[in-house]
């Protein structure tokens, strides 16, 4: 569904990807690990279009995606859902207005059906009664579960996680990673996750794919990923401070 | 090394001009692609000329006032007693074609450029732009498209209110408090002041209005770094467009007839 080829991308004198290279199943749920810094983030935003590559190409269902036009790039697009690491909510508009914004872009349904979809999103992600509220208003937990449900309303066919659990508490954590499972069972979306939190990754990977100095060093199912004979991975998922891995 | 120094100044002062030129051509080609964001240029409209109006009332009330009196002692002083009251057209004239547009331009970069500025600044440093464009938003037609046509069409409205504020303000300070023989006043203002000389004004205000809008949201996409960087950004708007204002003012001056009488 997803194929990354050899993806170069520097910020002035800092290269952050090195080639990397990665294959996403249609249905699946793709870890990547990393530590923080690694271009995890950077990654993700190419798949959706956000950032494009210095060099190498990326398939999006056959279509590659990196020399597309504006226009072009938005019907491609349609097929991705995001939930950004810090939400990334629209501050001046109500929660209901946030989740209705795609769907107002990317479908065509009525006024009534839209609110129900905004109502049935919402209680999907355990926020029914939050619909007027301001984002200000809301815990970042909360922020978090609005923006999944916005980006899950208009029922794209792939949702991009940056760093879902990040700065939540491990029960709502352990909430979104199920939250998470209960999307790819209900509606077959194809996930892509970022995280450096093992626990999380266990829980919901179908496979892990480790990105180390630019590159993925190696890709496996949670199994394969723990009984690696890699010495960096072993450093990572253990989170110890001594090993290859220096900074 | 000292060579050096003008060159990455050079260098880098022209990368700045690419890319606010770049998101100028970007704006332009989105102008009249679908869908248009009319919620958000309604909602422009009225923060770039509904909000406006307290601060352009007083800035042209006070120009309008401190250019009547200044126009008074002069002519008092140097043309004599009595030729207060030829003072109508030249105060007209001024306020309408130069003062009251600058004053305005200056007084609408700082509210509204710099808050331009600081809202897409937090909404790139928050990830929202990239939220937008996951949404099927176009950051262009969605975020600048609306501001710089609120910039292109509520900024002559506002030049216009702030002539009538000014022009009425240099007469009451010259016919109401010092005196001045009224019907020459009116009667000479209305012989030498031409409708182009408004529509100078107001030509210009576009204009200004545009690059208010354009700078305020290539600062704002620019902005790097934090809530540091967003004051960056809020006061480099500031500076950039006050500026371009002053310079653009005096070239579209010197491009634009004087007259339209054929003089």
């Amino acid at each position: 569904m997803i194929r990354v080829i050899d993806v170069h991308k520097s910020f002035g004198q800092k290269e952050v990807l090195r080639g990397v290279n990665l294959n996403i199943e249609k249905g699946e749920t793709m870890v990547v690990i990393g530590q923080s810094g690694s271009g995890k983030s950077v990654l993700i935003k190419h798949l959706i279009g956000l950032l494009k590559p210095d060099s190498g190409e990326i398939y999006v269902d056959g279509v590659e995606i990196s020399r597309l036009n504006d226009d072009a790039l938005m019907k491609v697009t349609r097929k991705f859902g995001m939930l950004f690491q810090g939400a990334a909510l629209f501050d001046s508009m109500t929660v209901a207005e946030n989740v209705r914004f795609g769907l107002e872009r990317y479908t065509h349904l009525c006024e009534d059906e839209m609110r129900k979809r905004v109502a049935e999103s919402l209680a999907l992600v355990g926020l029914s009664e939050a619909e007027c509220l301001m984002p200000h208003e809301l815990s970042g937990g909360m922020k978090k579960r609005v923006g999944l449900a916005r980006a899950i309303a208009y029922r794209p066919e792939i949702m991009l996680y940056d760093e879902p659990s990040t700065g939540i508490d491990p029960i709502r954590a352990d909430a979104i990673n199920d939250l998470i499972n209960k999307l790819k069972c209900d509606l077959g979306i194809t996930s892509v996750v970022i995280t450096h939190d093992m626990v999380s990754s266990y829980k919901i990977a179908d496979r892990i794919a480790m990105l180390y100095d630019g590159k993925i060093i190696e890709v496996g199912t949670p199994e394969e990923i723990r009984g690696s004979q890699n010495a960096i991975i072993q450093q990572f998922i253990h989170g110890q401070a001594d090993g290859p891995i220096k900074d | 090394m000292a060579n050096l120094f003008p060159n990455a100044l050079v260098l880098s002062a022209f990368e700045q001009l690419g890319s606010v030129g770049l998101l100028f051509f970007r704006t332009m080609k989105n102008l009249f692609r679908k869908p248009r964001e009319h919620q958000t240029l309604l909602q422009q409209l009225e923060e770039v000329g509904v909000r406006s109006l307290p601060v352009v009332s007083l800035t042209a009330a006070f120009g309008g006032l401190v250019f009547g009196f200044q126009m008074y002692v002069g002519l008092h002083r140097y043309v004599g007693p009595g030729s207060e009251a030829y003072g109508g057209p030249i105060i007209t004239l001024s306020l309408a074609k130069e003062l009251i547009p600058i004053l305005v331009g200056l007084m609408i970069s700082g509210r509204v450029g710099s808050s331009m500025a600081a809202e897409i600044g937090t909404m790139k440093i928050t990830e929202q732009i990239d939220a937008l464009h996951s949404l099927g938003a176009n950051p262009i037609r969605y975020l600048v498209v609306p501001r710089a046509l609120a910039g292109f069409f509520m900024m002559p409205c506002l030049v216009l209110y702030g002539d009538i504020i000014g022009i009425l303000t240099a007469y009451f300070y010259n016919v109401m408090l010092m005196g001045v023989n009224r019907v020459i006043y009116i009667q000479n203002t209305l012989t030498y002041l031409e409708i182009w000389d408004v529509a100078t004004g107001l030509i210009k205000a576009s204009v200004f209005g545009v690059v208010i809008a354009i700078v305020g949201c290539w600062q704002g996409m620019e902005t790097e770094g934090g809530a540091e960087g967003v004051g960056r950004a809020t006061t480099r708007t500031v500076v950039i467009s006050s500026i371009s204002i002053l310079i653009l003012n005096f070239f579209i001056s010197k491009l634009l007839p004087a007259t339209l009488r054929g003089g």
